[in-house]
């Protein structure tokens, strides 16, 4: 079915504008962009002078199949994305049992066909995520693993982690690592300091995420494999960072969305809805990564989607599970940023959309004739107050409950289709 | 009276005249306790319960004797060896006691914060009777009874806390109300026991312990846990014990008339010598003990009165 999209504010990543015009979609394309007239039998649709926008790819939704489907299935996940503006959900490798054979990619494969959105899958590096013995890198890459990444379990051995990196080289797979030294992180639950020490909780230091990131660049630099940090979020890693990126090494950064719009102080009064993985950072950190953001250091702003039940979260602090829920509050959390004055709308889709789909060589991402018609018609500016009651993720987990947001989806397309918003074919 | 607050979780929340409030009515039942019938009807009626997630023997004869004498029907839950182990999570455990309608809970737990969680599920008055390494209120607020009978007031002066700070809900709870009294704190430990971000906290951070004592009115000292002693935070015993153990040597930097402090249980001859602990001119340990009991009486009273008034209130209609 052709499909119309008139009277759009489009916004275009690549081309970092913002301008009004039209769409068409064709094939599960994007037909024709600009000032082009609606072709005969087309279905049209009247975006009323709201910002269109590629959909956001991101990179790192924990899904909790196998193995958790009471947190998240790929149904939930994919109404949660669709809610959100996420077209395409890059699935995380950290589940029970961990994606580390081609059959349980396989089957994770099979199950994501239930979602409305686009599901892809990253594997584990090494077997169980237990850091000892690589994966079949060769045969998951077949199966159509993205990336290779044990999540937040680091790799302590370097001899392991070394072959694993030449080996992964060699077929051009991308690595994607948790920069965390795992001697200063054990046991944390917030980030030291005063508010830390005031609460009794025990804390980690900044410099266990620079120690974990200048080991990871030292093996990227030994092995030259392409490598990408999940979550770069202290001002201290800032320097290596981009010293790595000047000395011309494959490496790219992200952070969650989470360490972007809020801070440490945030934990307030125990509330583990607040406990993330690696914890909130003071706002010097906080402001320090959104410049890195808005500079293009960091390439990549991701959700670190994390659903937890209830009963996890309903813990003493210590004792509570890490994680948020964010497939849907992720674009009005990024709106935060917008309002702010900090970043730009394409800035904004480039580090969401763009910057992630190329780097896992997807087409996703662009506003251009002939990339595939994957978009978020949302409104920057609409005001509403946050319900996680009403959230569709079978876990609630969300810190941002009760909070005012502004920036509401109005519509999601996959692939051409309507997959959420009024007239949404699966409604 | 001008302590309103619903539960006692921390000296966080106390403001310096709900603090005089309390020490005020505690002043009243140390002479209680000193006369030869001790029993009032501030709690008759009323069911405390003692939840100790973690063991105490001391505190928890504190809070009881205190229940008692005020007329409350105590009940000790040794939950440390119950139902948690089976697997129960803090918060049904909370509900299922709540379901017992208590006045009183008074809850000791390892996890920083468990308490404040907890106090959010109830419908009685909560009491932190330590939390990991969060707070101790009523050992703050005795300790201030102490000092201010010793010294005769509570403002003012220059307080040493020595020993393990990082670790230390005591260390906590004694550094905010001595900040809130307005007094001059300084914190000495060795570098591995001082929490992160002292330095912010209002107070002078010192590693040497004789420079730390210079003319402090009061030595507050505090217990070194054993499993902290070996390698991992300190040394060795014995290296602790020379550089910050507290003997008449170093004790001589203080004030002549400095008063010395300790929780209890005390580890002698690894944060302080036997001769000083039992010094009767310098050392008031045994004193703490005892407004331990009268403090916890005067916090227990006051909860209730709050609780009485909030529920009379509903009762009668009014919003509260």
């Amino acid at each position: 079915m052709t499909v119309f999209l008139e009277n759009a504010l489009i916004i275009d990543p690549e081309a970092g504008t913002v301008t009004a015009g039209n769409l068409v979609l064709d094939g599960g394309m994007i037909a024709a962009i600009g000032a082009v007239s609606a072709p005969k039998g087309a279905h049209v649709i009247d975006c009323g002078g709201k910002h269109l926008a590629p959909g956001i790819v991101d990179m790192g939704v924990k899904i909790g199949e196998p193995g958790e489907r009471h947190r998240e299935s790929f149904r939930s996940a994919g109404l949660a994305a669709a809610a959100g503006g996420v077209t395409t959900i890059i699935a995380r490798p950290d589940t029970n049992p961990a994606i580390d054979t081609p059959e349980v990619l396989e089957f994770v494969t099979r199950r994501a066909a239930e979602s409305p959105v686009r599901i892809h899958h990253m594997a584990a590096l090494t077997k169980g995520r237990e850091g000892r013995e690589m994966v079949e890198i060769g045969f998951m890459l077949d199966a159509g693993a993205l990336a290779f990444t044990d999540v937040d379990h680091v790799v302590t051995d370097t001899k392991v982690l070394g072959r694993a990196l030449t080996y992964a080289r060699s077929l051009g797979a991308l690595v994607i690592g948790h920069p965390q030294d795992p001697g200063l992180s054990k046991g944390a639950a917030v980030t030291s300091g005063k508010f830390a020490s005031l609460l009794g909780l025990p804390g980690v230091h900044q410099m266990a995420e620079r120690i974990g990131l200048d080991r990871d660049l030292g093996m990227v630099e030994m092995t030259g494999v392409r490598y990408h940090a999940d979550q770069i979020t202290c001002a201290r890693s800032l320097p290596p960072l981009a010293r790595a990126k000047q000395n011309g090494l494959d490496v790219t950064a992200g952070v969650s969305i989470h360490h972007l719009t809020l801070n440490d102080l945030d934990v307030g009064d125990y509330r583990s809805f607040f406990k993330l993985t690696p914890p909130l950072r003071p706002e010097e950190d906080r402001l320090a990564v959104v410049e890195a953001v808005a500079s293009g250091l960091i390439d990549i702003i991701c959700s670190m989607h994390t659903p937890q039940d209830e009963e996890s979260k309903r813990l003493p602090f210590e004792e509570a599970a890490s994680g948020a829920v964010a497939l849907e509050t992720f674009l009005p959390a990024a709106m935060r940023l917008y309002h702010a004055g900090v970043m730009d709308l394409p800035g904004l889709f480039r580090a969401m959309a763009l910057n992630p789909a190329k780097r896992l060589g997807l087409p996703q991402g662009r506003m251009a004739e002939g990339a595939p018609a994957d978009l978020v018609l949302f409104d920057p500016d609409a005001p509403f107050m946050l319900d996680r009651a009403k959230l569709h993720s079978k876990s609630k987990n969300t810190p941002f409950d009760g909070q005012r947001m502004e920036g509401r989806v109005i519509a999601t397309f996959v692939a051409g289709r309507q997959v959420f918003g009024e007239g949404n074919a699966d409604a | 009276m001008s302590f309103r607050a619903r539960h006692l979780l921390g000296i966080q929340h106390l403001a310096p005249d709900e603090i005089r409030a309390i020490l005020d009515l505690a002043d009243k039942y140390v002479d209680l306790n000193r006369r030869s019938i001790k029993k009032s009807d501030a709690l008759a009626g009323m069911t405390q319960i003692n939840m100790f997630f973690e063991n105490s023997t001391r505190t928890q004869a504190s809070f009881e004797l205190a229940g008692k004498r005020l007329g409350a029907d105590v009940m000790n839950m040794s939950v440390a060896q119950s139902s948690v182990k089976k697997g129960e999570t803090l918060i049904d455990t909370a509900l299922t006691l709540n379901a017992m309608h208590p006045d009183l809970l008074v809850v000791r737990h390892g996890a920083s914060g468990a308490v404040n969680l907890l106090a959010e599920k109830v419908n009685c008055a909560v009491l932190n009777a330590g939390d990991g390494r969060h707070e101790h209120p009523t050992q703050a607020l005795l300790d201030a009874l102490t000092i201010r009978r010793a010294k005769g007031r509570i403002q003012r002066l220059t307080v040493a806390i020595c020993g393990d700070v990082a670790h230390s809900r005591v260390a906590r709870s004694n550094l905010i109300l001595l900040g809130k009294m307005e007094n001059r704190v300084r914190l000495i430990a060795p570098p591995t026991l001082m929490p992160a971000g002292v330095a912010e906290f209002g107070c002078e951070v010192f590693d040497d312990m004789r420079k730390g004592l210079e003319g402090a009115d009061v030595v507050m000292m505090l217990r070194l846990q054993k499993e902290r002693m070996d390698g991992g935070f300190i040394p060795s015993e014995r290296e602790y014990y020379h550089r910050y153990g507290l003997d008449a040597e170093k004790l001589a930097h203080a004030k002549p008339d400095a008063i010395v402090m300790h929780p209890g249980p005390m580890n002698r001859g690894v944060e302080i010598d036997g001769e000083i602990a039992d010094d009767i001119n310098r050392s008031v340990i045994q004193e703490q003990v005892e407004m331990g009991v009268a403090v916890r009486m005067a916090c227990m009273d006051l909860l209730a009165r709050n609780l009485r008034a909030e529920r009379g209130a509903r009762a009668a209609g009014v919003m509260v």
